[in-house]
């Protein structure tokens, strides 16, 4: 009976994998795919895009003039300079906010907050005309606009998340402080921030995935040559170089390679990210 | 305190309050071209004049329906998969979250090659019609968002619930399985329960995600053939820089953001009455 017992667990336990291993197949398909074709030339795409590729259609060709059609470095640049700069304003003015809403309570803390907290319900495409046709008129139609644009986008959640979390440390530590003769500002960042240091890390991992992969509201405010970022140089790509997949796989290659590395690197927090995110 | 407040006031508050007044009027978005004051036509020719939105509202209802629920189905089950204890269950974790970071326009880009390539290829090894020509009729341009979609976002969903499924105590299962309860029971009376906190929020996700997409959209599909396949948000993007008709589209946005908020309360407010308190 034990052993029946013992035995019917080892069972479900390979069953369980197979079950995970199929699923994991099914899922890394796409990228499977992508890698394989990324590797042949147009010919080896037209006669057999699900083989590997043979003496006669294997390239190394396409990820050079891939990287060159995306203008590669200079749009990894420009989406890596949008990304950390937006994301770390973004974390300063939020928190210094949040810290404020949570210590001065007032009838007008209280009114702030659930505006930042309702604001969250609001579609982009709301915004986005008049946000356009505003940006326009005063002429921040650049780089600086947009990272502009991504705090006040990016505020709300970032306010909310922090909210709850500073809710939850004791006051003492800052009271203390405070008869010492530390200032507001010292106080903030000497005492503050590095209670703060792992909810700071998890949304300025959700604000990079989020800032990084944008594509709607850099392709109205900065699509210029030279100001590119990866997303939409990617779609420009597309357009330029449709049915050319021996391009265009390569090409997403690239441009996905740097969001896995992010993944290796950040894996904890993201998870823990998207946690804390959900319950709030 | 003061930074935030005026990025916010200025980038969302005001264009906020702007679009209210751009939706009474017939403004062509181009900067100092005259505009009149329309009333409430636009409103009027969401519903007469022009079917486009209202046939990406039914499309995009009809799509979020099943997108949210195929979602997270899938994503509870993987959850469930992935908290059992076997070997390389935390491997399999990163796979399932791995196309959640991918932005949704290389997602687009790639399942637009698999539809449209690898599909066609298995269709003529295998001579099954079944996989000609996806993406060039709405029926499998459908089907082909739903995919994308369900790929993109269950693992994001099996995330949120397995920090659930780690919140149930064990001695709460154990005592279930001692009473004799079968692993069907277990997880009608014991788990969906307890887990109603995490359905809330993971429906709020999905339904919030699919209404809103996008990127996938533009980038799978572009809404053809001939609009066939348009959500409402590429739908508001088209009728303002495609046909230019700013006040309009801007009167189609607030109607999408009175939807969205409705149903997003609506959910809350139904499941919310249905957690169990631990």
């Amino acid at each position: 009976m034990e052993e029946k017992k013992q035995h019917s667990k080892r069972g479900r336990k390979v069953a369980y994998a197979v079950v995970g291993i199929v699923l994991g197949c099914i899922f890394l398909f796409p990228i499977y795919i992508l890698v394989l074709n990324s590797f042949k030339n147009t010919k080896g795409i037209f006669t057999d895009v699900i083989g590997f590729p043979n003496a006669a259609t294997f390239t190394m060709e396409n990820y050079p003039n891939a990287f060159e059609a995306l203008e590669y470095v200079r749009s990894f640049m420009n989406s890596l300079i949008i990304t950390v700069i937006a994301t770390a304003l973004i974390l300063l003015i939020s928190a210094m906010a949040a810290w404020v809403l949570v210590r001065y309570k007032t009838k007008t803390s209280k009114v702030i907050f659930l505006l930042f907290a309702a604001s969250m319900l609001i579609p982009f495409q709301c915004v986005m005309l008049p946000l356009v046709g505003f940006a326009s008129r005063i002429g921040i139609m650049n780089p600086t606009g947009l990272v502009f644009m991504y705090m006040g986008f990016g505020t709300s959640m970032a306010i909310v998340m922090f909210h709850g979390f500073i809710k939850n440390i004791p006051a003492e530590l800052e009271e203390a402080a405070t008869i010492d003769g530390c200032g507001s500002f010292r106080l903030f960042f000497l005492i503050v921030v590095p209670l703060m240091k792992t909810i700071l890390v998890t949304v300025a991992v959700l604000n990079v995935m989020w800032i990084w992969n944008d594509y709607l509201l850099p392709s109205l405010i900065i699509n210029k040559p030279g100001w590119q970022t990866l997303p939409l140089k990617t779609y420009l790509f597309f357009g330029q170089f449709a049915k050319r997949w021996d391009l265009a796989s390569s090409g997403l290659i690239m441009c996905i390679i740097p969001i896995i590395i992010f993944y290796l690197f950040c894996q904890k927090y993201i998870v823990k990210g998207i946690t804390d995110g959900a319950i709030k | 305190m003061t930074p935030a407040l005026f990025s916010f006031t200025l980038i969302v508050l005001i264009p906020m309050l702007i679009g209210f007044f751009y939706a009474f009027t017939d403004w062509n978005g181009i900067v100092g071209s005259d505009m009149e004051f329309v009333g409430f036509q636009n409103f009027v020719d969401i519903f007469t004049r022009d079917d486009s939105f209202l046939h990406a509202l039914g499309f995009t209802a009809l799509f979020s329906v099943c997108a949210v629920v195929l979602v997270n189905l899938v994503g509870f089950f993987l959850a469930m998969l992935v908290t059992q204890k076997f070997r390389g269950a935390t491997l399999l974790r990163g796979v399932f979250f791995m196309p959640n970071l991918i932005g949704g326009l290389l997602l687009g880009f790639t399942w637009q090659f698999i539809f449209v390539s690898i599909f066609e290829a298995v269709s003529k090894a295998t001579g099954l019609k079944i996989f000609s020509g996806w993406l060039a009729d709405p029926q499998t341009g459908f089907i082909g968002l739903l995919i994308l979609t369900v790929w993109q976002l269950s693992g994001y969903m099996m995330i949120v619930y397995i920090a659930q499924i780690q919140q149930i105590p064990e001695s709460v299962k154990e005592a279930a399985s001692i009473d004799g309860a079968s692993g069907w029971q277990m997880l009608k009376s014991i788990i969906l329960p307890l887990m109603m906190p995490a359905f809330t929020i993971g429906l709020f996700l999905s339904i919030s995600n699919s209404f809103k997409m996008f990127d996938q959209n533009l980038a799978l599909t572009q809404g053809g053939p001939y609009k066939s396949t348009e959500m409402l948000a590429l739908n508001i993007y088209n009728s303002a820089f495609g046909a230019n008709e700013f006040g309009f589209a801007q009167a189609k946005a607030i109607v999408f953001m009175i939807i969205v908020a409705a149903i997003g309360v609506t959910q809350l407010v139904i499941t919310k009455r249905r957690e169990v308190e631990m």
